[in-house]
Order: structure tokens, then C-alpha cells, then sequence
């Protein structure tokens, strides 16, 4: 059976780990925007990552998670040389990179590390990129200096105010003064519906990247169904990329907590077993 | 052995198959069927009257040889029996399950006429589990060919063909979009009527033939057809894909938590094995009163897993009569043992929810059976005013399921329907050369031994076509 062997392993920040893996397959056709589903072992469960990275010559793909469930603190704990049990993609559909003109780019938490991608494909495309990077404190701020680099002009927002601006109201000035043709948001749900709400006023096509719970990840159990523009669409298959102004965000808040108690009773379970890894 | 030459009284009633009693089984995963002991397997073989024109032969959607195992069966040739079967059909554990035989088979054999056919699919079981018990033998295989077949989807038909293939030298991988094989055998057929370990031993019977497995490979995505066909080095394409997407109803509400897809409660019990979380990773959450909408086998295994799961109350909530339901009537029987509840000619037309956002409440209105429909079956119509509200916090859509679309999009000159099949003749052959497809894919959701039927007539073709390639 094929193994997906970890050959790089980085701490981002705390509990935010950046894992390189070994599966050509995948790299050799992941696009900006696509996902991942990540089993760790038998009993696991499926769990769609973005996409933050791919090498075809390595082989290889990188994908950064936060170490908050069950599934993502085991992970957290693996090792280079260690093998992932089952990696299946890429999913989903890719993001439209084209020319667009100057292209506003706001990422939150852990989709900073996939949004590096979806700035790169669009500097490529001869676009002006603005990036806002956010995080609840500095310490969770990280790839700054790649963030940087890669973009025309870069803005730092934390939630405490820690560093840069404090929360995402800063924009409002930054659109009033300037035109953007589109608007590119990752992050949590809730700083996807902010965001939309302050590009809403000056009709800036925003996209949103949406990740609900997911099942299988192919279109097949529905789990993902997300109202977008009253209609059902899913995210795996018909997204994960939505118009962000069509969204019905309240529902996907209320769909992303079904679960809510089931995840914290698996992961405390977990850690008063002790953090064993030795899943059968 | 006994009752073999001389000529058989015929005996009117079938030995029963053992089951789990309903008070029992309705709070295990166990397999509900027990099998037939040797003694009953004998005892019900007797029963078959070899009929030198038989009919049940017509009836079976791969011709297996029915009269010839049942007179090994009955002579004690157990293995010679199962080898008779598994002439036709690579997965007789699997058909002895679950085929329809009331159906096929058993609707054609003419000790019908008289009492009960006979029980040719638990005799079938039989054999599959004594052979199992002791352990496969690998038939022998045709020397190697040099060619190679890209076999899309691990479910009934997949298999079949991959099986057969093998067999014939031609090196076969199989690529499978789920982390394990099987299909709508792993992640549709529950448990308890299905027995996972028992999908697992055919798999690796299949292994045994010498087929290659790519678990996690999404066709459409981690490679396309035309990319298996040019840069990957197969000969041939075989795209069996299934029916694995979910429809809804369209009635508002129906986002709300609590309410699943058939495939996402079937999904999360049967394939993550959710009945054992924390043990396994993925949870499910199952109510107290638990509404399965539809009347199909779908839904009868959802309904029945949800009593399992501890429901205190479940009801199958179904638009027409009971006629017209279209699950086996043995899963309908079994259902009702187990203390379903069956609320028919009732459809739902809105879903309440609390201020979490979790469904409480169902509305349904009322139907009457008018004139029949294209399906010939009366078609349902709402008695107007009708509506009334029930008290729920689970609902399971079980209205059926559509092609999966993805190779379809990404295979160019492709024909498909307007329903999104995929275009195939009977053995498969599509609108492109080296491509074919058979199953649900191409018929819509239909049974596992019909789509094993298309993975049959497919092999064949493949076969020659790969043959007749320089």
C-alpha cells in the first residue's frame, strides 16, 4: 500500500505545523485553491486541508494545519521519515488566475500558508496584489517575510491589536481611496462575511474559500452544502471557491458547529489517554 | 449424499434462514442472517428439481449455473460447487447477501408456482462461506498478455471486471476514489446485512489474482481518462463509478443540523465506522425520533441503523403505498420486526429548527394515489390542507442517488446522457475507443448484481478488443 512519507516538518507557530509530504501524484496536479483529504490511520477520520504548496520535481506537497482536534494534535506529533496512512486529491475545483488588474488579497490563521500560493499564481498573471495578513495575536502571524516579498504592499492585522492594525476596520479607508477589481478572502468564516461586508459597498467581486465539515470530500454525502445565492451548492465539488457576497453565512456557522461536541469529546479523550500514538 | 438420485418429494415450504431475533438485533451491528448450518443448506438443496430446461438460469443476471451447484452442493462437492458458481460471479458472499433473488432467480424456479422457490441466494451464501471458512483457492491464470487495464471505481462492477481481466493475464490496476475498496459495498450496504470482513476477503481474493489497488485516486482529478490512456500506458479504460451522489428534497429547511443525506449517515456509520466513535475518529449524532424519508433499500438501512444507534423512535416517512415501495420486501419485513414505523402516502414539505439551527420540527402534507405515472406506478398526490406537523430531531433523505459526474467532465468526446450516465452499449463499450463503463454509472442506481452483470459482458469485450490490438 502506498505511504505518504512527511520529508519536511516546520513549526509555523505555535500549534500551526507546516507538513511536506511525499505523494507525486498529487503534486503533479495541484493548482491553487485545491484540497486535500489527510487520514492519519484506520480509525481515522477524513479531513480536507488546502493546499499550500506543491513541488513536481520533489514530489511533494505541503499543507499547514492547526493543532485543535483529535486528528490535527496526532498529526502534530508525527515526524519526518513518519508516514501519513491516506492522502487523496487534489480536490476541488482550482481558482480562476488570470489578469485581473489589482487584486486585494486578505488572509486569516492558517490560510495565510495556502493564500502564498493564490498570491504568487496571481503576481505571475501580471496582477497588482494587495495583501492583508491576520491573526488573533502576533504570535500566530507567520511567512510574513515570504508574504512580503511576494506582494506589492502588505498590511498586518491582529485581533488584540498586538501587532499592526487591530481587527479589519482599517480597510474600510484603504477602500475608500482605492479602486481593487477583485478581492481574494481565506481565513475563518468570520472574517470571510467581514470582509465581504466592507467590499460589499464598492461591488468588488469577492471570492471566498470555503471549507464546512466534509465527509468524502467528492461530492458524494452532502455534508458540505453550503446556500449560495439561495441555491445548495457543495462545497467539494462545485467550490471550495464561492462568490462571497452570495453566501449565506449564519448557516454555515450553525452547519460548522454540528459537531461541536462530538470533536471536543474525541480530543479530550484523546489527550487523557495520554497523547499515545499507538493507534491500532 | 443423501436424497441425490432418487427422485425428491417435493417439499412446498423453504427452510428458514436463522436470524438474530428483532428484540436482539436491533441493538447490534451484527449480521442479521445467520447462514444456513450444513444440515439446512442439504436439507433446502433437495428441494431444487434439477429441471433439465431450468428457468432460474434465465433469472440471473450473470447465467450462473444454478442446477449444476446446487447438485454439487447436494452431493457434498463443496468445492467443486463453488467453483461452478464462481465460473459466472467473482463475489458469491456478496450476491448471496444482497441480490434481489426474489427477483431473478428464485422468481423464475417453478417450485414457485407450487410453495417457495428455492433459496438459491442463501445456498449461494452457503458455499461462499464454507469456502471462505477454509480459505481461497487462486484459479489458475492465463499467461500474462502484456496488456494493461485501468479499472475506475472498486464497487460491484469494478471488481468484477478487474477479476476477470486478471484472469486472463492482462495486469489490471484499479484506482479507487475512497480509502478502501468496495464501494457501495463498503460505504452503502450496512453492516449488519453486509459484513465488511466479508467485502475485505473478496477483496483479497482479487489482490490474490494478482490486481493492483490505488486507494485515495479520484479520477477526474488525480489523473483524467485520456491521461490514463496517453501517459500512463493502459490499453484499455474500464469506468465504473457508481451512482454516489446525494439528492434532496428542494423543501426549505433542509440545511438545518440533524438532517443528513442517506449517503452521509450510510457514509459516516458504514465506511467510518462511526457506530464505534471515539474508538473511530468520526462522530454521528442520532436523535430520538428519527425520520428516514423515502422507501427504498437506502432507506431501510438507514432506518434500521438508526435504531441501532440508539433512536428511540424511527419512521420511514414514504410518498406512496407500500405496493409501490421499491426496497426487497425481506428489508421491509425486517425493518418492521425491528420497530420501524412506517408513515406512507406522507411527504415532507418543510423542516423547523430551534434557535441552534437544529431541525425540531418536520411539516408533511397528506397524499392520495392517482393515475399511474411513467413509472407505471400510481403517481402521488398531495391532499390538499392536509399538512400537519411531526416532532423529529433526525431526518435522513433517502430519495435516491445520481451519477458521480467528474469523468464525465473531464473526459472530452465522452457521450453522456441527459441524466449524466455515461453512453455504453450491453457490453460496455462507450463513445470512445479503449473505453468502457458499465453499472450505475451508465444504468443509474440500480443493484449490485446487475452492475457485476455489466462488469461481465465489459471483461469480455475489453478482452477481445485488447486481443485484437496489435
Amino acid at each position: 500500500m502506498q505511504m505518504y512519507e512527511i520529508v519536511r516538518v516546520e513549526e509555523l507557530a505555535p500549534k500551526i505545523k507546516l507538513f511536506e509530504v511525499f505523494a507525486p501524484q498529487i503534486a503533479r496536479k495541484a493548482k491553487p485553491g485545491q484540497f486535500i483529504i489527510v487520514i492519519i490511520g484506520e480509525k481515522g477520520e477524513r479531513v480536507p486541508l488546502t493546499i499550500a504548496g506543491y513541488d513536481v520535481e520533489r514530489g511533494t506537497i505541503t499543507f499547514v494545519f492547526n493543532e485543535v482536534g483529535k486528528t490535527t494534535k496526532q498529526l502534530g506529533m508525527m515526524k519526518v521519515g513518519e508516514c501519513i496512512w491516506n492522502i487523496t486529491g487534489p480536490l476541488g475545483n482550482p481558482s480562476e488566475i488570470k489578469y485581473f488588474g489589482k487584486v486585494l488579497c486578505v488572509a486569516g490563521g492558517v490560510m495565510i500558508a495556502p493564500m502564498i500560493l493564490q498570491v504568487k499564481a496571481l503576481r505571475e498573471a501580471g496582477n497588482t496584489v494587495v495583501t492583508v495578513m491576520g491573526a488573533r495575536i502576533k504570535e500566530l502571524l507567520f511567512l510574513r517575510e515570504e508574504m512580503k516579498a511576494l506582494s506589492h504592499r502588505l498590511y498586518v492585522a491582529t485581533d488584540d491589536g498586538s501587532e499592526g492594525y487591530k481587527g479589519l476596520d482599517f480597510l474600510k479607508d484603504v477602500l475608500a481611496n482605492e479602486r481593487f477589481d477583485r478581492c481574494i478572502a481565506m481565513g475563518p468564516v468570520a472574517m470571510l462575511q467581514t470582509v465581504c461586508e466592507l467590499t460589499r459597498p464598492h461591488k468588488i467581486p469577492t471570492v471566498v474559500t470555503l471549507m464546512p465539515i466534509m465527509v468524502d470530500g467528492m461530492g458524494m454525502c452532502g455534508v458540505c452544502r453550503v446556500s449560495v445565492g439561495g441555491q445548495m451548492k457543495f462545497a467539494c465539488v462545485d467550490g471550495p471557491e464561492f462568490d462571497g457576497h452570495l453566501v449565506n453565512y449564519e448557516e454555515l456557522i450553525k452547519r460548522q458547529r454540528m459537531f461541536l461536541p462530538e470533536e471536543r469529546l474525541s480530543a479530550l479523550l484523546w489527550e487523557l489517554g495520554g497523547c499515545k500514538c499507538g493507534r491500532k | 449424499m443423501a436424497g441425490s438420485e432418487s427422485k425428491p418429494k417435493v417439499k412446498k415450504k423453504a427452510v428458514p434462514m436463522p436470524k438474530q431475533p428483532p428484540e436482539v438485533r436491533r441493538h447490534n451491528f451484527n449480521e442479521v442472517a445467520l447462514g444456513y448450518t450444513e444440515e439446512q443448506a442439504l436439507e433446502e438443496a433437495n428441494r431444487c428439481l434439477q429441471c433439465p430446461k431450468p428457468q432460474c438460469v434465465k433469472g440471473c443476471p450473470v447465467e450462473i449455473d444454478i442446477p449444476a451447484f446446487i447438485k454439487l452442493l447436494r452431493e457434498g462437492k463443496y468445492e467443486e460447487g463453488i467453483r461452478k458458481i464462481k465460473e459466472k460471479n467473482s463475489l458469491p458472499a456478496i450476491c448471496g447477501r444482497v441480490c434481489p433473488q426474489e427477483e431473478q432467480c428464485q422468481k423464475m424456479c417453478v417450485l414457485g408456482k407450487v410453495g417457495d422457490p428455492v433459496s438459491i441466494g442463501r445456498l449461494e451464501r452457503f458455499l461462499a462461506d464454507w469456502e471462505r471458512a477454509r480459505g481461497f483457492t487462486i484459479p489458475e491464470k492465463a499467461p500474462p498478455t502484456g496488456k494493461r487495464v485501468a479499472v475506475i471505481g472498486a464497487g460491484p462492477a469494478g471488481l468484477t471486471v478487474a477479476a476477470d481481466l486478471a484472469k486472463l493475464g492482462h495486469e489490471v490496476v484499479i484506482f479507487e476514489a475512497l480509502h478502501l475498496p468496495g464501494g457501495v459495498l463498503v460505504y452503502g450496504i450496512p453492516e449488519f446485512r453486509l459484513p465488511k470482513s466479508i467485502v475485505q476477503a473478496e477483496v483479497d481474493y482479487i489482490k490474490k489474482l494478482g490486481v493492483e489497488f490505488k486507494l485515495g485516486y479520484l479520477i477526474g482529478r488525480t489523473y483524467t481518462v485520456p491521461e490514463l490512456l496517453k501517459d500512463e500506458g493502459f490499453d484499455a479504460v474500464f469506468i465504473g463509478t457508481g451512482a454516489g451522489l446525494p439528492q434532496f428534497l428542494g423543501v426549505p429547511g433542509e440545511n438545518l443540523g440533524g438532517i443528513y443525506s442517506a449517503n452521509e449517515f450510510l457514509i459516516r456509520v458504514n465506511l467510518m465506522k462511526s457506530y464505534d466513535f471515539p474508538d473511530y475518529d468520526t462522530p454521528i449524532r442520532i436523535g430520538k425520533r428519527v425520520a428516514v424519508i423515502g422507501g427504498g433499500n437506502v432507506a431501510m438501512d438507514a432506518a434500521r441503523s438508526a435504531l441501532r444507534l440508539g433512536a428511540e423512535q424511527v419512521f420511514i416517512v414514504y410518498r406512496r403505498s407500500r405496493e409501490e415501495m421499491p426496497a426487497r420486501k425481506e428489508e421491509i419485513e425486517n425493518a418492521e420486526e425491528e420497530g420501524v414505523i412506517f408513515k406512507l402516502l406522507t411527504n415532507p414539505t418543510r423542516f423547523i429548527g430551534d434557535e441552534k439551527g437544529w431541525v425540531k420540527q418536520m411539516e408533511c402534507i397528506r397524499m392520495e394515489l392517482g393515475p399511474p405515472d411513467e413509472s407505471g406506478r400510481r403517481r402521488p398526490v398531495p391532499v390538499k390542507g392536509s399538512e400537519f406537523l411531526m416532532d423529529v430531531d433526525t431526518v435522513i433523505i433517502a430519495i435516491g442517488r445520481t451519477p458521480n459526474p467528474i469523468i464525465q467532465r473531464t473526459t472530452e468526446g465522452l457521450a453522456v446522457t441527459k441524466w449524466g450516465t455515461i453512453v455504453a452499449d450491453e457490453n460496455g463499450r462507450t463513445s470512445l475507443e479503449g473505453v468502457y463503463a458499465g453499472g450505475d454509472i451508465v444504468t443509474g442506481e440500480a443493484t449490485v448484481i446487475s452492475a457485476m452483470g455489466a462488469g461481465k459482458r465489459a471483461a469480455r469485450a475489453i478482452h477481445e478488443y485488447l486481443m485484437s490490438k496489435k
